[in-house]
């Protein structure tokens, strides 16, 4: 009996050992995969660098270098050394935080993205807000009316963001909320005239001006940021929307949904307190993901708005052709999208009871 | 009897083919939005074919007595800073815009399938492989890989093409290769194999068909995103280059005179949104239509 018990404590403990080595193994495996993915995302951007037409060494020193300049500017980039060595320098360069210097303004790359990403980070943050108040809800009113007419409403809003080209919904907010009606401010971060009033220690202009106390500039700064964020949340609420709704389905099929109902729960609770309460976990996968692909609208939007960010400092050393400049801010989008990824894979794992 | 029987069920030969094919559209008709789908892709694709007879002037003739006219009855949807016609303008770009969608289509579909099919259906290092190239490409939002793509290649309509489809295989391998592992242990694929059939046979004849219904709604809502990456390009100066009648172009030209004239921008912007609007509402159609498993889920 005595031995039969202890081995049964054996037998769970080590089924708890094998389990928590499993875990263990599946992170090891996570981790490498990962760095498989990351070391994948450094050839390919090193490919499309490299191996290209676009001429690296004209874009640096221009059309009209002597032939020795442009020798000169050929062996200090290195391309005169086989692509395998190109290729570890590049990862060498990588690694040690070395992007290289960009043409337009003969700063460190890194040091231009870091300088434009508050602004777009401070966009994508408040758009993702609006995305997800706009989208969570309307997903869960369509589950809950699937196939009424609020289902057909909700389904044809969201597809609607999900197909305006958001360039040109820009340019139409601005001629309507700018140009006509005068609600809210026009291009760029704030008006012309507070621009270098304000130099914070974050570079979000909303957290800097507030803790200057420059209630003006706080105001200024949040009447431009309203409407490019707003189409930004709205674009991506498409998708937020839709996973939302089908979660939704996936918990109302259940029988405890219908325990519930049976039990007298009300509708709104049965729906908030009992379906709603399990995919939480799912949802905030989902808004981490859509986070990314804000970054893809960023980049168009910021070009109509004027919005020195991280997408207008991408088109721009796209349209002088500074490939380093644009392969760094690629590679950046990518580990962007890769720590997201990550981030909201910990998320589940933390969250979710089942996958303790 | 029987002979009767099976000539009436073959004898039509292509038309029995196509009954699927009406089926389907015929249950896409039942629904409105789906219907309204149909009508604009069907619409465009009128338009395209018959863009000679339809356009009231030369899209390229500039008049330079003319421009930017608000829509009026010679123009009806006015006139560009060149002076040029802007509705037979938008009725040639239909023509840009099927190719674009066309061409990637075309690329796309059958070599997401293969890489998606194989990698499923070989599995082990291959597979792996084949994953984690497809992840990579999966690591970017698909316009900002586009854009490093183009700005590599040289900014034109033929790589911008290029790049739209580069970039947007690898959704579609996933999806296929995720299809093929659920058929792959089934009984009819190890009764092919013991009948001696090659891996390449049992793919195309057994498991390519089996994966064309869900490959075949993703690559509708493909098209709309290819669509609007398109456009983008076109607006950022890397897609179709002046003086092509491309809609993004189009805008971006526009934006210059935007406030005055906003017949520039806002003609060519409604176009892709209906289009692409369509091409989403039809792929959400299709669902319905060819995959049962998602009926109660959708």
């Amino acid at each position: 009996m005595t031995i039969s018990a202890g081995g049964n404590a054996g037998a769970q403990a080590s089924s708890a050992m094998h389990h928590r080595a499993l875990k263990v193994r599946s992170f090891g495996g996570h981790l490498v995969s990962i760095l498989v993915t990351l070391f994948g995302l450094l050839v390919l951007t090193f490919v499309i660098g490299r191996m290209m037409p676009a001429d690296p060494v004209r874009a640096i020193v221009g059309e009209d270098a002597t032939p020795d300049t442009y020798r000169m500017m050929y062996e200090r980039l290195g391309l005169d050394r086989p692509i395998w060595e190109q290729f570890f320098r590049y990862l060498g360069d990588v690694l040690t935080g070395n992007f290289g210097v960009a043409i337009r303004t003969g700063q460190p790359v890194i040091n231009d993205i870091l300088h434009v990403m508050p602004a777009t980070i401070e966009m994508a943050t408040f758009a993702i807000v609006i995305g997800a108040c706009l989208g969570i809800p309307l997903g869960v009113l369509a589950a809950v009316n699937k196939d009424k007419w609020v289902d057909h409403v909700v389904r044809v809003f969201s597809l609607m963001g999900h197909s305006m080209p958001i360039f040109w919904t820009g340019m139409i907010g601005l001629l309507v909320f700018y140009a006509a009606l005068g609600w809210v401010g026009g291009s760029g971060r704030m008006s012309g005239f507070y621009i270098g009033m304000i130099r914070g220690p974050t570079g979000f202009l909303l957290i800097d001006s507030l803790i200057a106390g420059e209630w003006d500039i706080f105001y200024s700064a949040l009447n431009h940021l309203i409407l490019p964020a707003s189409l930004l949340g709205y674009s991506s609420s498409a998708y937020i929307t839709r996973m939302t709704r089908s979660f939704m389905l996936d918990q109302l099929n259940q029988e405890y949904i219908t325990t519930a109902r049976v039990k007298g729960l009300s509708q709104r609770d049965t729906i908030w307190k009992h379906a709603f309460i399990n995919i939480r976990v799912q949802l905030v996968t989902i808004v981490a993901l859509s986070y990314g692909g804000l970054l893809e609208g960023a980049v168009l939007i910021e070009t109509v708005f004027a919005w020195p960010g991280f997408g207008q400092y991408l088109t721009n050393n796209l349209l002088i052709g500074d490939m380093n400049a644009v392969m760094t801010c690629v590679l950046i989008v990518g580990l962007i999208f890769i720590g997201l990824n990550v981030l909201s894979d910990v998320l589940y794992r933390v969250f979710d009871p089942r996958t303790r | 009897m029987t002979q009767t029987a099976m000539t009436t069920k073959t004898a039509p030969g292509g038309l029995a083919f196509m009954m699927p094919v009406f089926n389907i559209i015929r249950f896409l008709l039942r629904s409105p939005t789906s219907a309204f789908s149909l009508v604009i892709i069907g619409a465009l694709i009128l338009l395209a074919i018959l863009a000679p007879l339809l356009a009231t002037h030369d899209p390229y003739l500039q008049d330079l007595t003319n421009v930017l006219q608000p829509p009026n009855g010679a123009h009806i949807f006015g006139t560009d800073e060149l002076g040029r016609d802007i509705y037979s303008r938008l009725i040639y770009g239909t023509r840009i815009t099927l190719t674009i969608i066309g061409l990637v289509t075309i690329t796309v579909g059958p070599i997401g399938l293969a890489v998606g099919t194989a990698a499923g259906y070989v599995g082990g290092m291959f597979d792996t492989v084949l994953m984690r190239i497809t992840d990579i490409f999966l690591s970017f939002p698909s316009l900002i890989l586009s854009l490093a793509f183009v700005a590599a290649l040289g900014p034109s309509l033929n790589n911008a093409i290029i790049a739209i489809a580069l970039t947007s295989w690898p959704p579609i391998a996933r999806l296929a290769r995720a299809e093929t592992l659920t058929f792959r242990s089934s009984d009819y694929i190890a009764a092919a194999r013991l009948q001696g059939a090659s891996p390449v046979r049992i793919i195309v004849h057994s498991i390519v068909p089996m994966c064309l219904p869900s490959v075949m709604i993703r690559l509708t809502l493909n098209m709309a995103t290819v669509i609007l990456t398109a456009a983008g390009l076109g607006f950022l100066g890397l897609g179709a280059q002046p003086p092509m009648p491309e809609w993004g172009a189009m805008i971006a030209t526009g934006r210059r005179y935007m406030l005055d004239s906003w017949w520039l921008v806002a003609f060519p912007g409604v176009a892709i949104l209906l289009v692409s609007l369509a091409f989403n509402l039809l792929g959400d159609g299709l669902r319905d239509a060819l995959d049962p498993k998602q009926m109660n889920r959708r």
